[in-house]
């Protein structure tokens, strides 16, 4: 389809803000009268807050006052593992007690050294496992070492045999927490030919967001302002309100830019630490900055869940995989925790359409900060655990590493995961076509394990995959007698640009040129309609629909206004030129400017006063109002979808390992999507780049280590906690896309940025097990020591599955 | 590099003065806020984007401190604040540096760059950021104005790299979002853009 705006490139309009600097993050903004607040933060994992003295920090010059948790939860802290704005029961290093608000931040630091804080300390736990064993330490409030949807807290138990098996290499026997089958898995390991069963482990590690999340808050007119950080707008500000405890209708969350968020900014339960500002400039009555360190970042910043499993895979004689059975224990963190584990059996599910599966999953506490969804929760950490078992099945079934690729990849018309939901489409086939030629493959096949002195080549092929899409948002454009169009987009704008990728549908309905379009984002008294949370790639597909339903509103009463006042039926018209018109006789019309000057006159529906939706969300009804009788409207309520929008990456890549150092270079590397019309390439391009990077950090270098005696964290900075450099990555990215389009989309678009990290770490992880013969760490990431260690036959001294431990 | 000073030398000369790596506990000590000590001179004029500002710098404060917080240039980001990931790169007498890991006080009789002295006077874009506007080099944005420091600084001592040199001249700044290979592309547009 020709498009006049979809699949074109285009410059955003903060990309000028951002290569000069102009563009405002949180931290940027001041305020007269603006005071600096300062976190007491807990020294140990695991405590309770018996006593707060801070008389003589209260008494300094200087000082304004204190928040505690008290004062944010007057009827007693939320007992549950969501991170709290303040706490009296820490469960990891780090969460904040208390905030102090002086009048700059070397009063506020003096002061709170002032403050006498009486701990009871408790036990902690490192390593899930450790508390899983009876007798093992609980990091959770009252002696608890789970948490239970609906029930609470609660502890469970293995015996210590038990453990010991599941660390020795064994399937786990004890009941897990949640479980779902599909299929019959004794049939299914019963057709086998081969079977591969390994325990696994991969790490759980911090975001690490450029930008700290430094918010500034200050009060006017009963209204709260909030400078604040986010993946998301709307969806933001409408979780914040009830957090601070002030209605919708009262909090401005303003927000242009965020330094980056990959999944632990979208929702305001998994930020809450915006809250403090806030409440302290309440309770102060002046505006209040909280700037925050690195270190701050990383212990209310998140991480994300590690995995201990186990997992056995049966293939039939032609590559069929016939069962695959998980079980997996999630590292829960000390706050926080999430469905990973599950996600990561139904991503096998889906890329691998095996005939039979099994998923047993446990979560349990670890007091090492806080876990929550980061960049492919899930199915980025089992992608690279999977691929290496994929080509020992092909190798051991002389089948070719691609084929038995293609031969279980799901397809248009495939279900998956635990409803058995259809795609919506899927050409997972055809990027494994595009990936393996453009990046010559088979003509590659040669150089496998070629050795060069003490350097040898491995070749990887890695498949990602996330679901990509949801739906039941709201849109609204609006048009002055100016006949400008005006998008309105809660999206946020964390770097994916997709805040005016999807604005682009809206033009795109109204044929009008891109410089005759507004985006209105930025804040939220922007009057802005509620959108998803900015996570789970989910952004292109769902707010293209919002946008283009909101313009194609605003089309249809372009038409209905002209046809009432110019003659003839609605659908005698069309758009162009900024112009609706007669079909028959384009003479016969209105400018936008005028038609928008008509609905001004007419008022009622045109203008946003009648006939709305009945669905519109409670964000998007205060926009509305607000806006109403100013302008010409178009809005929407999108309804739901059917089925599963997948976003599908395939990668190959090449690496030279050198033996003699356990270090690698990624020698090339092409990363192919299948994630429907293409809306915006180079934002595309850069979601391919970026989550590359991210598979390469995965695979290679990223942890979370603590230090096992006191339970402090090492890895609170970027040099301890490595984040791939552009040393550590290839010199060019090979990417591309089969650019099909999706029924469910108006657009035909799906998202992408979650499954372009998976499909990486899952062939640089295979490609790494390639050069080195074949040998499966089961693990991720997979560092030089341990390529080191199997190169010496030396048993590592880390203990078995062991996790958050100093192991290498 | 065709200075007498790389970044390396500047940030071992920071250290040996004590002031780098300002941790949780520190760094609020090294952003100026404090009072005077009147041990130090404090009023000093420092050479930015080619103007002469008067500012009252603490004896501990980092020039990134200054430039945010005193002369209101936010341009210089803070990502880590203990020279880590090159977010707050502005150049000093041409060579790329950690503003957040210099005093100001050291910055006397040096020639300091921000993000914001690039543009020529009639508003156009520097070559480099032109051309990471043209290839979207940039994602979140938060590391962009260092990584447009340290292309500048590299073009300046070498107006024609190769992707490889490029891609080792820029690799003290960390992008998270993982955009390296959109900034290679827009370092070698701006070879190109002259
Ligand atoms: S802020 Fe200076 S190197 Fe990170
Ligand atoms: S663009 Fe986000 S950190 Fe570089």
């Amino acid at each position: 389809m020709a498009y006049m705006h979809i699949g074109k490139d285009f410059v955003p309009p903060d990309v000028p803000g951002k290569v000069t600097g102009r563009i405002k993050y949180a931290e940027d903004y001041t305020r007269d009268g603006m005071v600096y607040s300062r976190l007491l933060t807990s020294p140990i994992p695991h405590a309770r807050v018996l006593d707060i003295d801070a008389s003589e920090a209260l008494a300094m010059d200087g000082v304004f006052g204190i928040l505690t948790a008290d004062d944010v939860y007057p009827d007693g802290e939320p007992q549950s593992t969501g991170l709290k704005i303040l706490t009296n029961e820490p469960t990891l290093v780090g969460e904040p007690i208390l905030a102090l608000a002086a009048i700059d931040e070397k009063t506020a630091e003096t002061a709170i050294s002032r403050i006498n804080v009486t701990f009871e300390r408790l036990p902690f736990v490192l390593d899930p496992l450790d508390s899983l064993a009876e007798g093992g330490p609980n990091g959770y409030p009252g002696d608890n070492n789970t948490f239970v949807f609906r029930q609470g807290f609660a502890t469970e138990k293995w015996t210590e045999d038990q453990v010991a098996s599941f660390r020795a290499g064994n399937e786990p026997t004890a009941e897990a927490q949640q479980t779902w089958s599909l299929g019959d898995l004794e049939a299914g390991f019963a057709a086998s030919e081969f079977v591969y069963e390994t325990t696994f482990t991969t790490a759980g590690y911090p975001h690490h967001s450029m930008e700290p999340r430094s918010a500034m808050a200050y009060w006017e007119d009963g209204k709260l302002y909030l400078h604040g950080t986010s993946q998301s707008l709307t969806a933001l500000a409408d979780g914040m309100a009830p957090i601070i405890g002030v209605p919708k209708e009262d909090i401005v969350f303003i927000n242009a830019a965020t330094g980056g968020g990959f999944g632990q900014r979208a929702r305001a339960g998994s930020i809450p630490s915006m809250a403090i500002p806030a409440k302290l400039s309440q309770k102060i009555n002046r505006p209040v900055m909280m700037r925050i360190t690195r270190e701050e970042e990383f212990t209310i910043g998140g991480a994300r869940q590690g995995f201990q499993g186990w997992v056995k895979v049966g293939f039939k004689p032609d590559g069929v995989m016939s069962a695959c059975d998980i079980y997996i224990i999630s590292d829960n963190g000390g706050k926080g925790g999430g469905g990973d584990a599950s996600s990561a059996a139904d991503c096998i599910d889906v890329l691998y359409q095996p005939d039979a599966l099994r998923f047993r999953g446990t979560s349990i506490v670890s007091n090492t900060g806080h876990r929550g969804a980061q960049r492919g929760p899930g199915q980025n950490q089992i992608a690279p655990i999977i691929a290496p078992i994929m080509d020992k099945a092909a190798d051991a079934l002389g089948i070719s590493r691609l084929e038995i690729r293609k031969i279980n990849a799901p397809r248009n018309g495939d279900v998956a995961g635990p409803r058995q939901t259809p795609f919506t489409s899927a050409y997972v086939p055809e990027s494994l076509d595009m990936a393996t030629q453009q990046f010559d493959w088979e003509g590659r096949q040669s150089r496998r394990r070629q050795r060069n002195g003490s350097k040898v080549i491995g070749l990887g092929l890695g498949q990602g995959y996330h679901n990509a899409g949801r739906s039941g948002m709201d849109g609204i454009v609006t048009m002055g007698t100016d006949g400008r169009l005006k998008i309105h987009n809660g999206v946020g704008n964390l770097g994916t640009y997709s805040y005016a990728s999807t604005s682009r549908a809206a033009a795109e309905v109204l044929k009008m040129p891109w410089e005759s379009c507004d985006i209105l984002n930025v804040r939220t008294d922007n009057h802005l309609p509620i959108t998803s949370p900015q996570d789970g790639s989910n952004s292109i597909f769902t707010n293209t629909r919002t946008m283009f339903g909101a313009a194609t509103d605003m089309l249809n009463k372009m038409k209905e206004i002209a046809a009432t006042d110019l003659g003839g039926d609605p659908a005698d018209y069309d758009v162009s030129n900024e112009r609706v018109h007669q079909i028959a006789d384009t003479s016969v019309g209105y400018s936008y400017a005028e038609v928008a000057q008509r609905a001004l006159e007419l008022g009622g529906k045109f203008t946003g006063e009648a006939e709305l939706p009945e669905e519109l969300a409670e964000w998007t009804q205060i926009s509305v109002s607000r806006l109403a009788g100013s302008a010409f409207m178009g809005v929407y309520h999108d309804p739901r979808h059917e089925g599963n929008p997948p976003g599908f990456t395939v990668t190959c890549c090449e690496i030279e390992l050198d033996l003699e150092t356990g270090k690698y270079d990624i020698l090339d590397m092409v990363t192919i999507a299948d994630s429907g019309t293409i809306v915006h390439p180079q934002g595309m391009k850069n979601q391919l780049v970026g989550g590359a990077v991210w598979g390469i950090g995965l695979s290679g270098y990223e942890r979370h280590l603590y230090d096992p005696q006191n339970g402090l964290p090492a890895s609170t900075g970027y040099w301890q906690s490595k984040v791939p450099t552009y040393l550590d990555t290839p010199v060019k990215i090979g990417t591309g896309w089969v650019d099909l389009p999706d029924p469910e989309n108006p657009v035909g678009a799906r998202g992408i940025g979650e499954p372009s990290m998976g499909a990486v770490s899952a062939a640089l992880t295979a490609a790494i097990t390639d050069a080195l013969d074949g040998h499966h760490f089961a693990a991720a990431p997979i560092t030089a020591d341990m390529i080191l260690n199997h190169l010496a036959g030396t048993e590592e001294n880390a203990v078995p599955l062991a996790q958050n431990n100093f192991r290498g | 590099m065709n200075s007498k000073v790389t970044r390396r030398r500047f940030i071992k000369g920071v250290v040996a003065s004590g002031a780098a790596a300002t941790t949780t506990g520190m760094w609020y000590a090294a952003n100026g806020q404090d009072r005077p000590s009147g041990a130090v001179e404090r009023l000093i004029r420092i050479n930015v984007n080619g103007q002469m500002r008067s500012v009252d710098v603490a004896p501990q404060e980092t020039l990134a401190s200054t430039l945010r917080y005193k002369l209101g240039l936010t341009g210089t980001k803070l990502g880590c604040n203990r020279g880590e990931c090159g977010a707050c790169t502005v150049l000093v007498d041409d060579v790329a540096t950690y503003a957040c890991s210099v005093l100001t006080h050291s910055m006397k009789n040096a020639r300091i760059e921000t993000v914001e002295g690039l543009e020529s006077p009639n508003g156009d874009l520097h070559p480099v950021q032109q051309a990471f506007v043209e290839e979207l080099s940039p994602q979140c944005g938060y590391c962009t104005p260092g990584q447009v420091m340290s292309a500048v600084a590299l073009l300046r001592a070498n107006s024609n790299p190769t992707r490889e040199e490029a891609r080792h001249a820029m690799s003290g700044n960390i992008c998270r979002c993982g955009s390296y290979d959109s900034y290679l592309n827009g370092v070698m547009r701006a070879v190109q853009l002259g």
